[in-house]
């Protein structure tokens, strides 16, 4: 299989007045030709820094003090604003969640997803730029693309919006897209609507996707393979079956625990993982997520578990995968991938 | 439903919102229901469906344009703000964002204090102490962070000092406006867990507004559906998932992710095409009809009633009255 991208122990950090937050603690992950990769975690786990590290696009005091970030074959820390900038919407494109701080107001769609192509290829007439964008339209399945195309963001709803988000992203038909939380902030119904359109463009356009979400139904629809964050680490990689019927980490096994699932007897009660996510600033000497771990030993505080391997691309950060974890009351006893 | 234990009824409820050019937001169109005691209506729809617009009137934020409030049997849509003091006491709210409805400038002792002042419940500054520290105690906070302020604390924090400002007063009625959509998955469960757990012990009885519809079927006993500022459907919480009638809740049911990668990456979906139309100008007939794959003629032209289709099961739908 083929890396479109791979990244290396990337580690990146916020220097603030009360310290410096370790938001990304050394990641490892690649992503293949054509496939679409979910990345879930709660707020704070270090998801959507990873992916705005992807992009080099930190802001403030954010920095990348490690690692590497390599896109087809080429690394991606150190370059040059103007050298990313050229691979920036050609190469990798990004989606947001929020489509309408996404987008300026004064400047109609049409134009703005416009520019994405006259940025990359200035060789364009004004009209081939218009007629392209009608196409993207077309293919976003905006209605009425060619006077729709002249419209300002305030009038269009949320999930037109992100449509346009997402046409401008595809306009130079990148080999990655990276998705923030791009449906996060609509209706089921409309979330549903653009789910359908970001699998059908997949397929016809075959590139990859990265997926970042917190909701594990969204992923579910949409991913081949998940990583879950925690804590600014990767707690648990596995293709999509392994993470929901066979997950070997306990933060995985809470996050699936705690969604009411929509054929299940409500007279259960909802089995919600106890306490709250670590402070980044003193992040936790040993696993991050042992406080919050019905099954956390004396070892889980004080040192960081390495990423065991349990079967074919299944790996998890967990001391319970160790060759001499406890087996009373371990919870991964008997399962596929977990140790005698 | 027995009338008589009804906690909460609403009776034709509207509440318009004037606009620019003489025009009015039809936000909430004349929408009936009523909450036994000790169970949990749940509210779902889209975004703009008018289930907030009609929480906030209920609980007199918005003034309403027609129809009648009940609480415990008594009228409040009429009522002045200082003949509606005692009502308040009895009907309370959790909000939806746990950052903005928290004064920054408060500590959570003043926050869940202020209802005991508003309504002058306590003689002593001790007995208030004992009050506060107790209702920290019970949403899980402990006496170190009543001094604290509202940025010191997490998201689920905030909520459950939000939940501990409802319930100080004891009050029958709560109306939950999306107590837990601003929450982390793993948050959302133990809000949910505790909300439960409150009204067993209490018996409170609530109006749960979300748009998260497996949590609201978790929660609720009976659910409300909906659209444009309309009751399209209402039921048992069990039966209008197994069984939805109107073609809209159906349609939303089809859009829910499906945390099972073996039904979600197979089955294929119905979904509901198109979006909300503008609720300046709702369409004629029954509202939905714009994006319902079976509308017929008499669907555009003359709007459905909501009326009984089963057992306590109503819905507003021609194709299954006819």
């Amino acid at each position: 299989m083929e890396h479109i991208l791979e990244v290396k122990d990337l580690q990146t950090s916020f220097l603030t007045s009360s310290g410096e937050v370790k938001a990304v603690r050394g990641v490892s992950f690649f992503v293949n030709k054509g496939e679409s990769v979910g990345i879930v975690g709660e707020s704070g786990s270090g998801k959507s820094v990873t992916s705005l590290s992807v992009m080099q696009l930190l802001v403030g005091t954010g920095k990348i003090i490690g690692g590497s970030v390599k896109l087809n074959g080429r690394e991606l820390v150190g370059l040059s604003p103007k050298e990313m900038r050229s691979i920036r919407g050609k190469e990798v494109a990004m989606i947001f969640q929020d489509p309408m701080t996404s987008l300026n107001p004064l400047i109609p769609v049409g134009e703005q997803v416009g520019e994405m192509l006259w940025s990359h290829d200035k060789s364009l007439s004004k009209a081939q730029r218009e007629e392209r964008v009608i196409d993207l339209f077309r293919m976003v399945r905006i209605p009425e693309p060619e006077t729709r195309l002249k419209s300002f963001p305030h009038e269009f709803s949320g999930g037109m919006r992100q449509r346009v988000m997402i046409a401008m992203a595809l306009a130079c038909k990148p080999d990655l897209l990276i998705a923030d939380e791009p449906t996060t902030a609509l209706d089921v119904s409309i979330q549903d609507q653009i789910l359908k359109l970001m699998r059908s463009i997949q397929k016809e356009m075959g590139m990859s996707i990265m997926f970042i979400t917190h909701d594990l139904g969204v992923v579910a629809e949409l991913c081949s393979r998940v990583l879950v964050m925690y804590g600014g680490l990767i707690m648990e990689e596995a293709n999509i079956y392994d993470v929901f019927e066979n997950p070997l980490h306990p933060y995985t096994m809470g996050l699936i625990a705690s969604i009411p699932d929509i054929n299940q007897d409500k007279s259960k009660k909802l089995q919600p993982i106890i306490g709250s996510p670590p402070d980044m600033v003193h992040p936790p000497e040993g696993c991050p997520f042992a406080p919050r771990c019905p099954y956390a030993c004396r070892i889980c505080l004080h040192q960081l578990p390495p990423v065991f391997s349990a079967g074919e691309g299944h790996k998890s950060r967990c001391w319970l995968l160790a060759g001499d974890a406890p087996s009373s009351g371990n919870p991964l006893k008997g399962r596929k991938g977990a140790k005698e | 439903m027995k009338e008589e234990t009804a906690v909460l009824q609403v009776k034709g409820l509207t509440k318009h919102f004037p606009v620019a050019g003489h025009k009015v937001v039809h936000a909430v169109d004349d929408v009936s229901f009523s909450v036994s005691r000790g169970k949990t209506l749940g509210l779902v729809g889209e975004s703009g469906c008018g289930k907030s617009s009609c929480a906030r009137t209920i609980i007199r934020i918005y003034e309403p344009t027609a129809g009648k409030i009940l609480l415990d049997g008594d009228d409040i849509s009429l009522l002045n703000q200082k003949q509606l003091l005692p009502y308040r006491k009895k009907m309370q709210m959790i909000f939806q964002d746990p950052y903005a409805s928290l004064n920054a400038r408060m500590t959570v002792h003043d926050i869940v204090a202020e209802p005991l002042k508003a309504h002058k419940i306590c003689s002593s500054r001790k007995e208030e102490n004992e009050m506060v520290s107790d209702m920290l105690a019970r949403v899980g906070l402990n006496r170190d962070h009543a001094g604290r302020y509202a940025h010191e604390f997490s998201g689920g924090q905030r909520q459950r000092v939000g939940i501990a400002r409802a319930l100080i007063l004891k009050p029958e009625l709560v109306i939950c406006d999306e107590p837990i959509s601003a929450l982390d998955v793993s948050i959302q469960a133990q809000v949910v867990n505790m909300l439960r757990n409150f009204q067993e012990e209490l018996g409170l009885t609530y109006l749960f507004i979300a748009h998260d519809l497996s949590m609201v079927r978790y929660v609720s006993d009976d659910v409300g559906v909906m659209y444009l500022g309309q009751l399209v459907e209402k039921c048992e919480a069990d039966e209008i998932y197994r069984h939805p009638l109107h073609p809209y809740t159906a349609g939303l049911l089809s859009s829910i992710p499906v945390p099972n990668p073996r039904l979600a990456q197979e089955k294929e979906k119905s979904g509901l095409e198109g979006d909300l139309p503008s609720p300046i100008a709702p369409p004629s007939g029954c509202r939905f009809h714009t994006r319902c794959p079976y509308a017929s003629s008499c669907c555009r032209e003359e709007a459905p009633e909501l009326k009984e289709a089963s057992s306590g099961h109503f819905v507003a739908c021609h194709r299954i009255h006819n």
